[in-house]
């Protein structure tokens, strides 16, 4: 059963008058509609969807990052209604899937965005609203470079402590181990060729 | 010193079995090869299968799987070798008891299998600790890892205990330890032991000329 998104946005807005919450169309299929929450007011977007009665979104289910190198393709996916904020630059996006146990109803999609990709990279942990956030919170900070202010225990999780980069931006360039290949095919093909050495004399 | 075979059979039809130590040790090497409890990956599942009563590793005396690297024989890596567990991996192997053999199961643990593209996972484990068998597969059938077992068992049974041509681990210099490689920046550091991998170079066709 898709989610009736209008109804929520009308509520938060009650509730939250002073929050940055802009409704985002999916013209897809699936038609997930989001909501692009201000970072500031995202822990109390996050609390109001928990505790008012009728919206009881109790559990996260999941947390995402996106890498958005150009900032401006976010909003081919995520159409803003009427005036958007076009974003300019690059920046990093945390997305969030809330479902009600409840009520049965799911998922509400959130999506937060960080200032750009390099330096102002902070948005607020909602771990104190939802515990289940804490490990999903670390794999993005991991592998996206998010900084979750208030995390409990913000370190990476997947990759070492010493590893300085996050692999799941798209700018990263994997370590070139790719000097012995008896049989390379496709994307390690032309890893591979880099090791290529003389052309053959026939 | 070899025995001559048909002095040993006609002794043995008289009731005299005649060895050698060498054959003596081997043979029970052989035919007591612990392995190493760990797994790693999917392949694991099948490893175990492979000890379970329907394909009964315990048939080559291999059934014995050892919780502690001090115990065991037989290192078998049993899938896909994130560069996040490698130090851990050679540090196992470096903890077990001589002698000891490594066999990489599965397409991963051979070189990198269809993670080869991933900037996480190790392309061969063969690039830090030396490996004696083989078993390719993704993952191996049971069989295959019996057969790659009885492989062993037959590079066991035919090593030289003593001589120029004897095995590393009976050889005082043959190194026993592996480097541990050190987590670094982007990458492994170093990113392979060079002194036990070193690859040939290929050239082909439609290379940087």
């Amino acid at each position: 059963m898709s989610l009736e998104i209008e109804p929520i946005v009308a509520r938060l807005r009650e509730a939250l008058p002073t929050a940055g919450i802009s409704l985002r169309k999916n013209p897809g299929p699936s038609g997930q509609h989001s909501l692009l929450i201000d970072s500031a007011s995202l822990i109390d977007v996050c609390r109001t969807l928990r505790d008012t009665p009728g919206l009881e979104f109790d559990f996260l289910s999941n947390v995402t990052g996106v890498d958005w190198p150009v900032a401006a393709k976010a909003d081919t996916i995520a159409i803003p209604e009427g005036e958007g904020t076009a974003p300019t630059g690059g920046m990093l996006e945390v997305v969030y899937h809330l479902y009600s146990t409840t009520l049965r109803t799911g998922p509400l999609v959130l999506r937060a965005r960080t200032v750009d990709r390099e330096k102002q990279v902070q948005i607020p942990s909602v771990v104190s609203v939802f515990r289940s956030a804490e490990l999903q919170e670390r794999e993005i900070f991991d592998l996206y470079g998010v900084i979750f202010t208030g995390h409990p225990d913000l370190r990476r999780i997947l990759m070492w402590d010493e590893f300085v980069d996050h692999p799941m931006r798209k700018d990263y360039v994997a370590p070139d181990d790719y000097e012995y290949e008896p049989t390379p095919h496709e994307a390690v093909l032309e890893k591979a060729k880099k090791h290529y050495g003389e052309r053959q004399k026939i | 010193m070899a025995i001559d075979q048909k002095l040993a059979d006609e002794l043995k039809s008289q009731g005299v079995h005649v060895t050698s130590f060498e054959q003596l040790i081997n043979w029970g090497r052989s035919s007591s090869l612990w392995p190493l409890q760990f797994g790693l990956a999917c392949c694991a599942i099948e490893m175990i299968s492979a000890t379970m009563a329907k394909y009964d590793m315990a048939r080559f005396g291999a059934e014995v799987f050892r919780p502690s690297p001090r115990q065991a024989d037989l290192m078998i890596v049993a899938g896909t070798v994130t560069k996040k567990m490698a130090p851990q991996v050679v540090r196992l192997y470096n903890q077990m008891a001589e002698p000891k053999y490594v066999l990489a199961m599965g397409a991963c643990a051979i070189s990198g299998g269809p993670f080869k593209d991933g900037y996480n996972v190790l392309k061969g484990v063969d690039r830090f600790i030396p490996v004696d068998v083989v078993v390719p597969g993704c993952p191996p059938r049971p069989e295959a890892l019996l057969e790659g077992l009885m492989t062993l068992q037959k590079i066991i049974k035919h090593e030289k205990l003593m001589g120029k041509t004897r095995a590393r681990h009976a050889d005082p210099k043959g190194a026993a330890e592996m480097p541990v490689p050190e987590f670094g920046a982007h990458d492994l550091e170093p990113t392979a032991n060079r002194d036990i991998w070193n690859p040939p170079t290929i050239v082909r066709e439609g290379g940087v000329s």
